[in-house]
């Protein structure tokens, strides 16, 4: 099975502390940890998972700057076989469905069987994954957290709905799905992995080679524009305790026994 | 510009979810005097009933009864509303795994700008349409400004908008059950498998003290364990915890986990995300322990501790064992 994953780079919320620039053109990036999007990580595992199974390849491609190829570099060390670097000035500020129409170009030049993202970008908003299926005019589902391949042309998957329940589906190939987080365990990837994979050449492709008008992408093509961060008018808030550990821990307590958080 | 605004409401054995209602209020944000026409698919007698419950709030609504949409499959829903929307629609849904599942194909095939996960909507002007949204799990918020002049497909955040309940509306429902001939989707679905029940039940408890990714690494976890020993209360936990392993499924709080009602929740390195949140009910006396001042947990909790867990919960521990 040939399957291509899309990956992103971005700033990690787990590791950072997210900071709105004071004339909210951006947040203040200057310091930030930038790693592969959480959800991606897991589709790049089970890609690998599936293709350990049944055989085939797995592509791994990121829409960027020179700087996608060090996520896509990692996912390589996890055991993807190829890299695949989308990268033009011309894709600077595309909207959702910028993205998933360079990423449409990018998965006709192949012949995927089966195309993973991620559920959601932690600067994103869950809806690459869907715009993608409806390009390339495939079935898709979202929240997927279990893939069982059943035969050449069919996949039986979950989808995790409310409540932790998981809805079961048979869906068509070639598909689109975006992968939940928990579907499995990622693999460590080590010093060594990334090394190994070091000197690999990772083809990049413009809009040229990949065959897209650069004015129905980027900034120019975006129905949808970032007019600036902003941090909410705070509420009323928490009430921060403050002193030294040993008093803030005895207000807490006082607190707990007056609202019954003690048994 | 004026639109035809419509709202797709997800139910569930005959009854509305929440939604419904919100989704009248983030409508008449855009415009004032908006009537959205609400959509419902389904089968059945529980079909019936929704629709004449949503005909209180909606003065239209479009019911679609089939055998094969008894359950919500978007593959199927979605080319059934390319059929019955009029071009250059606003549509109206709940970002739920249902509204993740259908709005961004649905926009693409309907030529429309697809907006999801709003929060806020700040209001129209001409055919740019502005609304807010987060990122960094609520760490930074931002505005966009949408070209709506094609329609959009516009998913709502779950509480994000006041629910209208005047439930004055008075409304007809329209059955357009003919419309949904010939339906069929390359995605079949097959069942609904519950999620597995462990050995505590989360749900009853009155207290919880619930560990976030803050903990770092899986030997930490006796640290939130014992301060649940001591204080008597029931461990909980955000949704990378169980991703991790570190803990069973049955433990985690939020849309994709457990509902819970407790009368106090220690939050012990969690960020606050709207998912982890969105399983919190009844209004509870919230305890934060965050090392990062500005995480959005301090705007929801009644009470906050600027601190790392790992050295402030054995301190709290402490504290309460000698009072003991
Ligand atoms: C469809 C869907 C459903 C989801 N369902 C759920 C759900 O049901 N439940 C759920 O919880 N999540 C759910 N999520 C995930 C959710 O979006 C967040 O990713 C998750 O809630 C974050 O968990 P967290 O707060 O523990 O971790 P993070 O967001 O990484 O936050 C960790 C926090 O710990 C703080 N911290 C770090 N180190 C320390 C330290 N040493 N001491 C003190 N504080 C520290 C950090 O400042 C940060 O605020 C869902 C996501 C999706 C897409
Ligand atoms: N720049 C990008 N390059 C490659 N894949 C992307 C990019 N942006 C988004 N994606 C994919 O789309 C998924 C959903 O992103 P989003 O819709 O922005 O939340 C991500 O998890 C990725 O798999």
């Amino acid at each position: 099975m040939e399957i291509l994953v899309c990956v992103k780079r971005v700033p990690d919320s787990a590791e950072n502390e997210i900071e709105v620039k004071a004339d909210g053109s951006d947040i203040k990036r200057d310091d930030l940890v930038y790693s592969v999007n959480e959800w991606d990580n897991y589709a790049v595992e089970e890609a690998i998972q599936i293709v350990d199974r049944v055989g085939g390849s797995v592509t791994v491609a990121s829409i960027g700057n020179e700087e996608a190829e060090e996520v896509v570099r990692r996912e390589m060390a996890m055991g993807a076989h190829q890299g695949l670097l989308l990268v033009d000035p011309a894709f600077e500020g595309s909207d959702g469905k910028g993205i998933a129409a360079i990423l449409k170009a990018a998965v006709l030049k192949g012949q995927y069987d089966l195309v993973l993202t991620g559920a959601q970008a932690d600067d994103g908003a869950a809806q690459v994954g869907g715009m993608l299926a409806a390009l390339l005019d495939w079935p898709y589902a979202s929240l997927v957290n279990k893939i069982e391949v059943q035969d050449g042309h069919t996949l039986k998957i979950g989808r995790e709905i409310e409540g932790g329940n998981q809805e079961i589906n048979e869906i068509e190939m070639p598909c689109v799905l975006s992968i939940q987080t928990g579907i499995n365990e990622p693999r460590y990837v080590g010093i060594r992995g990334i090394r190994k994979v070091a000197s690999v050449e990772i083809p990049v492709m413009n809009a040229g080679r990949l065959g897209i008008d650069p004015a129905a992408v980027g900034q120019a093509g975006a129905g949808v524009k970032r007019v600036d961060y902003f941090v909410p008018p705070a509420g009323a808030g928490a009430e921060i305790l403050q002193g030294s550990t040993a008093e803030i821990a005895a207000k807490l307590l006082d607190l707990l026994k007056a609202k019954g958080g003690l048994k | 510009m004026a639109a035809q605004v419509f709202a797709f409401i997800v139910h569930k054995d005959g009854v509305a979810d929440d939604s419904a209602l919100e989704l009248i209020s983030a409508a008449r944000n855009i415009f004032p005097d908006a009537s959205p026409t609400a959509i419902l698919t389904g089968a059945g007698a529980g079909l019936d009933a929704v629709c004449q419950e949503v005909a209180a709030s909606y003065k239209q609504v479009w019911k679609v009864g089939a055998a094969a949409l008894i359950y919500p499959n978007a593959e199927l829903v979605r080319p059934l509303l390319l059929k019955l929307l009029p071009k250059g629609a606003v549509l109206l849904l709940p970002h739920n795994t249902f509204g993740m599942d259908l709005g961004p194909g649905l926009a693409v095939k309907m030529g429309a700008t697809c907006i999801p996960d709003v929060v806020g909507i700040d209001g129209l002007a001409g055919a740019t349409l502005k609304v807010v949204r987060q990122e960094f799990n609520g760490q930074a918020s931002t505005h966009l400004a949408c070209d709506v002049s094609n329609g959009a497909v516009i998913s709502v955040r779950s509480g994000s908008f006041r629910p209208d309940e005047s439930r004055s509306a008075g409304g007809q429902v329209v059955d357009k059950s003919g419309e949904a001939v010939g339906l069929s989707a390359r995605r079949r679905f097959v069942e609904v498998v519950q999620a597995e029940v462990g050995d505590v039940d989360i749900t009853k408890a009155d207290v919880l003290v619930s560990v976030g990714r803050g903990f770092g690494d899986k030997e930490n976890i006796p640290v939130a364990e014992e301060l649940a020993q001591t204080m008597g209360a029931v461990v909980s936990c955000s949704r990378p915890i169980v991703d991790a392993k570190w803990l069973e499924k049955s433990r985690q709080v939020g849309t994709s986990g457990k509902t819970v009602k407790p009368k106090v929740y220690l939050a012990l390195g969690i960020s606050g995300s709207f998912q982890h949140m969105g399983g919190l009910k009844g209004n509870p006396f919230i305890v934060a322990v965050n090392k990062n001042p500005k995480a959005p947990i301090f705007q929801v909790a009644n009470v906050g501790v600027v601190a790392d867990v790992l050295e402030f919960v054995p301190e709290l521990t402490e504290k309460i064992r000698e009072a003991k």
